[in-house]
Parts: C-alpha cells; sequence; structure tokens
C-alpha cells in the first residue's frame, strides 16, 4: 500500500529533481506510446531530442529552437510571475495574438514610411495590446470578483476572431490580390525583425527573452515586490498583513504577464510568422503554460524548458515529417510532460510510505 | 476504594520523528473525575484519542471493567460507554439543536420524542437548551451544551471532556463544573484535560501529568498547590512575571467610536469601540471568542480601514492608513493566526522576518531587499527570544507553536515601536514559553511603549494589564483598572452566564 506523508520542509531535491524525472518519465511513456503506435520508440525519441541539436540538420534546427523558445520564455516568465502570485492567466494567447494586431497596426499605418522610430513604435504597441487585453479579466476580477481564468481563456477566442477580421479585413494586403494576410514585414525594412547573425535564429523577440529572464530573476530574489507577489501566492492573509493592495497585485501581474505576452506576439509577427495571417498564431500562449510550470515558475528554469518545449516542437515536426508519425502523437507527448511534471511535483512537499497490509 | 473503571496500560503511539506516547499508565475509577495534565505536545491527545478509538496504539492495551478494551473506531467506544467533548465543535449552523443531536446517533429516535428527552436532560442537569433554536445563534457555550447533553443522551460511563472552559464565562465554567459534579455523583467518571491549574484544582480528584509522552507523575490536585503542579507539568521552576512600575506617559492610541464591518464570513462587526492607550500601559481585552477580537486586530493592523481620526497613533489619525504606513507610524501587530497570517507558513525564518520588520527595521534599499541584514535581524530575534530552529533559514510551519510564537512576538517587538497589539500572545504555548512572552511585553510596556493585549486567557490578562475591558458582541466595555477588579465583576462584563443562572438555583 501507498501513503503520502507531509513533508516539514520542502525538499530541495525534489524541488530540482522533478523536471528531470518528469522528462524521463515522459520519454518512458512516449516510447510506450511510439511503439503502440509501430513505431521504433529509441528512433523516435532520438528523432525528437537528440537529432534537432546534433543530427544531420543541426545547424538549421539550433536556429529554430531559438525561434521557438523566444517567445515561450518571454510568455512563461509572464505567467509565472502571476501563478507565483496565486493570479491565474489562461490567457495568453489572446493577449499574444492582440499584442501582434495593435502592434502590427502601428508598422502598417506607416508604410510605407522609412524610420528608425516605426520597429520600436510597433514593440510598444504589442507591448500595450497585450496589456490591455489583460486588463479585461484583471479589472472584472478587482471590480466584481469575476474568475480570471475563466475570462481570460474565454477572451482567447475573442481575440482570435479579431485575428481572423485584421487578416481578412482591416489589415488585408491591398496589394495582395484579394489573398488573406497582411503586408509582409521581412520587405517593410523599417517594421521587420530580422535575425540579428543570420543564420542563429536569434532575433530581438529572443534578446528580450534573455533579458526579460534576469529582471524577473532579480525582481524575484532581490525585490520586495518580488517578495510580495510571493507572499500573496503562499499566504494571502499574511500578505495582505504585510501591506500588499491585493487587487493592486493583479492588475500589475495580469498587466506584466498581459505586455509580455504583446510582446512575444509583435516579434513573432514582425520576425519569424512575418505577416498578420488567420493563424499565425501557434498556441504559444498555451504551451508558454507548461513552459512555466516545467521551469518551476522560476524565470531561469523557464529559459531551461523553453528551449525543452522547443525541441519537442521542432524535433515533434522532425518525426511526423520523417518517421510519419501522427501530429497528435506529439502534442500528445508534450501533453505527458505537464502531466508527470505535476504528478512527481507532489514529492516536494510530501514523501512517499511503502506498508503492508491495510492501516 | 472505588471500582476502577479505566486501566491503560503501557500504552504506546509513534507518529514519524514524534513519539507521542511511551509507556502510558493510569487508571480511572467510576465516577471519579481524573484530570489529564501537560503542556501543549505532551501527548494528551493522543492518548484520549486512543481511548476513543480513533487512534490505534502500537503496543500496550486497556481495561474497561474488567473487559479488555480496544475500540477500533469511535462509534465502538460510544458502545461500549465512552463519549467525548472535542475542542473544536463539530455541530451543523444552519440545523437546529435536536436535528445537530440526531446527526450524531445511530437510531435517532422521532424527532418530537428526542426534542422532549433534550428538554429532560438539559433540566436534570442544569443545562437549559431548546431544541428548536438554530446552532448559528448559539453561544460558543450554548454550543458546547448541545455536544455535551448529545454525549449525555448516550449514558455514558466515561466522559472525555478536551480543554472545555476555554469558551466559557467565569460563570459558565461554574455552571459546567456544578454538572460535571453532579454526573460524577451518579457514577459518571470524567476525564478532564486542561492546562488551567485552579480549575483543575477545585474540580478534580486525581491528576495524570504527562510530559513529552510519558508519565511523569500523578497527584492529588486538592492536596498540591498550582506552583508545584506547573512544575511537574514544565519540569522546571517557574518564575512569575516582573512588572516594573511604569510612568505612564501621554496617549499613543487613541481609538474612538470605531464602527467596522466583519470581512469574515460570520464575523462581527465593531460597534463604537473607543479607549486610549498611554505610553507604559498595558490593556487587557477580554472576551469569549468571535466577540470581535480578530475585527479588532486587524482594524487597529491597518488590514481594516477606517475613517482617518477613528484611530490616532501618537497623536496622528492613522485610520485610513494601511499596515506598512501604519509600522511607519510606530505601530506593529501580532495577529492570532500564527500559520498564515501573521507568518507565511512556507518562507523561512528569513523572509518572515523581512514581512513585517522591513519598514521600521531598513531592510530595503528602493525596494531592493538588504538581505544580509534580514538575515542579521531574523539572528537577532532567534537568539533574544531563544527560539529553538536548526536555523534561519527553515520554513515557518517546521517550528513548533510555541518557538514560532516567541519569533513572531520578538519581531514585532525588537522593532522598537511605540504602540503594540497582540492577539493571543501564548495560545497553544507551553508555560516556559508564555512566561517568557509575557515578560517581554512587559519590558516593553516599561520601555515606554503603549501595549494592547486581546486574550481569552483572564488569568493571562489579570497578570499582564494594568486596564481592563470586555469585547462582547464587537462593543468594548469602558476600560476599567485591573486592580481591585474581581473575578465576579470580570464575569458580568463579559456578559455573564447567558441568561443562566436560574438553571441551578432551582436544583439549589
Amino acid at each position: 500500500m501507498l501513503k503520502l506523508e507531509k513533508r516539514p520542509t520542502p525538499s530541495t531535491f525534489w524541488q530540482y529533481g522533478t523536471p528531470v524525472v518528469a522528462v524521463l518519465l515522459t520519454m518512458v511513456a512516449g516510447g510506450l506510446l511510439f511503439a503502440a503506435l509501430g513505431k521504433d520508440p529509441f528512433a523516435v525519441i532520438r528523432t525528437i531530442f537528440w537529432d534537432p541539436v546534433f543530427g544531420e540538420f543541426a545547424f538549421y534546427l539550433r536556429g529554430q529552437l531559438l525561434v521557438k523558445a523566444g517567445p515561450l520564455i518571454l510568455i512563461a516568465i509572464g505567467l509565472a510571475l502571476g501563478f507565483r502570485a496565486g493570479i491565474w492567466n489562461i490567457g495568453a494567447e489572446g493577449q499574444y495574438i492582440i499584442g501582434a494586431v495593435i502592434g502590427a497596426s502601428v508598422g502598417l499605418a506607416a508604410y510605407p514610411t522609412e524610420s528608425r522610430w516605426i520597429f520600436p513604435a510597433m514593440i510598444l504597441g504589442g507591448a500595450f495590446g497585450g496589456w490591455l487585453w489583460a486588463m479585461i479579466p484583471a479589472i472584472l476580477k478587482t471590480r466584481f470578483n469575476t474568475n480570471e481564468i475563466l475570462v481570460s481563456l474565454m477572451l482567447v477566442y475573442v481575440a482570435e476572431t479579431i485575428l481572423a477580421k485584421a487578416a481578412t479585413g482591416f489589415l488585408r494586403n491591398p496589394d495582395g490580390a484579394g489573398f488573406p494576410g497582411s503586408r509582409s514585414f521581412s520587405s517593410y525594412k523599417a517594421a521587420s525583425n530580422p535575425e540579428i547573425f543570420a543564420g542563429s535564429g536569434l532575433h530581438w523577440g529572443g534578446v528580450a527573452a534573455l533579458v526579460t529572464a534576469v529582471l524577473a530573476y532579480i525582481l524575484l530574489e532581490r525585490h520586495r515586490l518580488g517578495f510580495q507577489i510571493k507572499l500573496a501566492g503562499q499566504a494571502p492573509r499574511a500578505a495582505r498583513f504585510h501591506g500588499v493592495n491585493p487587487a493592486r497585485l493583479v492588475v500589475f501581474c495580469m498587466g506584466l504577464s498581459g505586455a509580455l505576452a504583446g510582446l512575444a506576439g509583435i516579434f513573432e509577427v514582425s520576425g519569424p510568422a512575418g505577416q498578420i495571417s488567420i493563424d499565425f498564431n501557434q498556441g504559444y500562449g498555451f504551451t508558454a503554460i507548461i513552459v512555466a510550470f516545467l521551469g518551476r515558475l522560476n524565470p531561469i528554469g523557464i529559459v531551461f524548458a523553453g528551449l525543452l518545449m522547443a525541441l519537442t516542437y521542432v524535433g515533434g515536426e522532425m518525426a511526423a515529417t520523417n518517421l510519419g508519425l501522427p501530429s497528435a502523437a506529439v502534442q500528445v507527448f508534450q501533453g505527458m510532460l505537464l502531466f508527470f511534471l505535476l504528478g512527481v511535483d507532489v514529492l516536494t512537499n510530501y514523501r512517499i510510505r511503502f506498508f503492508w497490509g491495510m492501516k | 476504594m472505588q471500582d476502577i473503571l479505566l486501566s491503560v496500560e503501557g500504552i504506546g503511539k509513534s507518529y514519524p520523528g514524534v513519539r507521542a506516547n511511551d509507556d502510558v499508565s493510569f487508571r480511572i475509577g467510576t465516577g471519579e473525575v481524573h484530570a489529564l495534565l501537560g503542556e501543549n505536545g505532551a501527548g494528551k491527545s493522543t492518548l484520549v484519542k486512543m481511548i476513543y478509538g480513533l487512534v490505534k496504539p502500537d503496543e500496550g492495551r486497556m481495561m474497561l471493567r474488567g473487559q479488555p478494551y480496544a475500540p477500533v473506531e469511535p462509534r465502538a467506544a460510544r458502545a461500549a460507554g465512552v463519549a467525548m467533548v472535542f475542542q473544536h465543535f463539530s455541530l451543523f449552523e444552519a440545523l437546529n439543536v435536536a436535528e445537530n443531536v440526531a446527526l450524531g446517533m445511530e437510531n435517532p429516535p422521532p424527532m418530537r420524542e428526542l426534542a422532549a428527552r433534550i428538554r429532560s436532560v438539559s433540566e436534570e442537569y442544569g443545562l437549559p437548551l431548546d431544541p428548536s433554536r438554530m446552532v448559528g445563534d448559539l453561544s460558543a457555550g450554548e454550543r458546547q451544551r448541545v455536544e455535551i447533553i448529545r454525549c449525555l443522551l448516550q449514558d455514558p460511563k466515561l466522559l472525555i471532556m478536551d480543554e472545555p472552559t476555554s469558551v466559557l464565562t467565569p460563570q459558565e465554567v461554574g455552571i459546567l463544573f456544578r454538572t460535571l459534579r453532579q454526573l460524577s455523583s451518579e457514577g459518571t467518571a470524567i476525564l478532564y484535560i486542561s492546562h488551567k491549574l485552579e480549575e483543575i484544582r477545585t474540580l478534580c480528584d486525581a491528576a495524570t501529568i504527562l510530559r513529552r509522552g510519558k508519565v511523569v507523575g500523578s497527584a492529588d490536585p486538592r492536596q498540591s498547590t498550582a506552583r508545584e503542579l506547573a512544575e511537574m507539568m514544565v519540569g522546571a521552576v517557574l518564575t512569575p512575571p516582573e512588572r516594573k512600575a511604569a510612568e505612564k506617559g501621554e496617549v499613543v492610541l487613541g481609538v474612538t467610536a470605531l464602527n467596522a464591518a466583519s470581512p469574515i464570513p460570520f464575523g462581527t462587526s465593531l460597534k463604537e469601540v473607543s479607549f486610549t492607550v498611554a505610553r507604559g500601559e498595558v490593556l487587557g481585552i477580554a472576551g469569549v471568542a468571535g466577540n470581535g477580537q480578530d475585527e479588532l486586530l486587524l482594524a487597529l493592523s491597518g488590514e481594516l480601514k477606517s475613517a482617518p481620526d477613528r484611530v490616532r497613533i501618537a497623536g496622528r489619525a492613522a485610520g485610513d492608513l494601511g499596515p506598512a504606513e501604519r509600522r511607519r507610524a510606530g505601530l506593529v501587530a501580532a495577529p492570532e493566526d500564527r500559520y498564515g497570517h501573521a507568518a507565511a507558513p512556507d518562507m523561512s525564518l528569513v523572509e518572515n522576518a523581512f514581512l513585517t520588520g522591513q519598514i521600521r527595521r531598513n531592510l530595503d534599499r528602493g525596494g531592493f531587499i538588504d538581505w544580509p541584514a534580514t538575515r542579521a535581524f531574523a539572528d537577532e530575534i532567534i537568539a533574544t527570544y531563544d527560539v529553538r530552529t536548526p536555523g534561519n533559514h527553515v520554513a515557518a510551519r517546521a517550528l513548533s507553536g510555541g518557538n514560532l510564537q516567541k519569533f513572531l512576538i520578538g519581531r514585532e517587538l525588537d522593532q522598537s515601536p511605540d504602540v503594540i497589539v497582540i492577539n493571543q500572545p501564548t495560545w497553544g504555548v507551553d508555560a516556559a514559553a508564555a512566561a517568557a512572552i509575557r515578560q517581554a511585553i512587559l519590558n516593553r510596556a516599561a520601555e515606554g511603549a503603549g501595549v494592547v493585549v486581546i486574550s481569552q486567557d483572564l488569568d493571562e490578562l489579570l497578570e499582564v494589564s494594568d486596564m481592563f475591558a470586555v469585547l462582547n458582541e464587537g462593543r468594548l466595555t469602558r476600560p476599567r483598572p485591573v486592580k481591585g477588579l474581581t473575578i465576579d465583576e470580570i464575569g458580568l462584563m463579559m456578559g455573564g452566564a447567558h441568561g443562566m443562572e436560574v438553571a441551578h438555583h432551582v436544583e439549589a
């Protein structure tokens, strides 16, 4: 028989060990899944985890890793700060879309002017758009005590509708022969976000992600605001006793995570995606939730988690094209990662006791 | 010589890392009122839970009326004639008294018959109770009566009572004791758990004293002084707190006609609360739990705001200030609930030191936390207040209640405050630690701080206070000097026995 027993203090070993064990368990369970689908599990796992970094096409795929990891990290850090405070923004995908649409609108409004100020203005527009979209659940929560999980999630679908409208209506390329999608940013130099070093995959979004990770780490470890975020999440009444205004914290955390998601959106649309299209968003806003937890809600951990998650994306795509693995299987594989992570996470605060017979 | 009702022989129980009971043996005679005495964590609760069938002993055996007794669950214990009144009531507020009683019975009779039985038992034992009243409307004392009557309906041979007087006014305690004596004279044995020594000396025939899970002695409480019992319980010589008569200075905390709606569900709102506290003065606020104590603390700490002039700290209007600004103005507060309100349980002692120490101890530079200074502050508290901990890095929840309380009180006292507000300074704290905490509070008052102590422990309040007031249904009585106050007067200030005196008069 099994019994869970609360530890007096959280285990440091499991705090760091959990993601590693979760990844290993995912490989085992994923391997079984792939075997059941009639694929060689070792080949699939190698394709997903090894080939993108060290395989034949690594020179290209490594860049892809950074392209995918950048937005994941940027969004996940914002989410993690909120999650730490017990504020559950599940709608980063919507904030990411609205950030992209508003940022792109700023750039397209200036077309075809060439000025060095256009790109910075677009970035501000992106952050503003994400912030604005996150303010809706934030203000509804503080004013009317609505549930931010539901409201932010529902707003994703509203944002997707607005995106479709933008791509086929108000942002459609007037010279595009009626095809949906905006003008291409890669051919509009003042508004484009190219790779900083050709072939590296690193664009300004990746730089922003790394800088944000460092700043967020300092905020959490050194600054009073970070302390208040952690306090509000762990002991809300103690936070009020300390002097935290809960409503202000909700507005701050939602706003920050929205702004970071919006930034990820504008970097993506002006860089790798290249234009506003109906489906330029790739679910980064949702995957970032997994990344945030996989990284232990710790900014530095999130950098590694983002890279790992990018690996499953890139490797998963490879496995799908090269080995004929259904893409749904890859998504199940990513889901398993979160599942095992949350499952193993129990060991941080509890230990398992085995005993024989009935209690 | 009485017959032996229950004998406990060599009982032991271990929990991971703790030996809760070790080779515990004692006997209770028929009709005996037997005290189980010990500090928090001495193993009293574990022991009675084993007798009541909630916990299974690891070793040892029990005999009830000469038969081996090993209840596997409370139902078996009740069938054998053992009943228990818990410290925390298990009643449904939205049901009436009879319905609550019926829920605890195996085969409840029809409601009408049950109501009649409740009425007759309550009259017989001088515990008036209307079976049709809603439990949500009852006072704590009345709720306890529901629990007792629920037990009495089972006609128990042994009644276990866990800290029954902590929620009662002195008059209610008197009535309870008369009921218990009546039960005892009819042959029901009572196992009475408490750490209030005077009570035990007036009520009990015998006492078994536990310390760290072991029986360290037994005594006849009528022949022993409270001091002797306390020293057996603690295992050390106790010194009562020392008072240096301090000069009363100017008023540092003034509260004027403070009204505040309770933010707590089923809480009590504050109504027209007024008092002042001068430098060097300790105001003790008594009252049965749930009469606005938590709300008063919130209203003083700044977690509950009011109009600016309702609360004045050192002459400055502070009613609209939040907790951080009130600290800056000179007021520190220590809430009752240590795990989750006064402290963040999962955070380290260092982080918890920062929690309130930040402002008055200057633990940040423009928002950036000065961790070395915060660690030094935590170490200072640990050293000054004798907090037993492996280090400043451990989580608050890993500390025992008494140790954490020493840390949290020390954290507030070591901020050179002008005003100190403490709710339940020694609740759940062992006698030695409680004495240390009271002494530390008195020392701060002697140095010129104004102190408000909110507590349900009357002995404690009378020991530390200069002025005494009672909070009753959100209203505060006018503070009176402690000197010359009798226990009867205090009882009446607390709302007497909720109109119960009549009951026993009839019987007498």
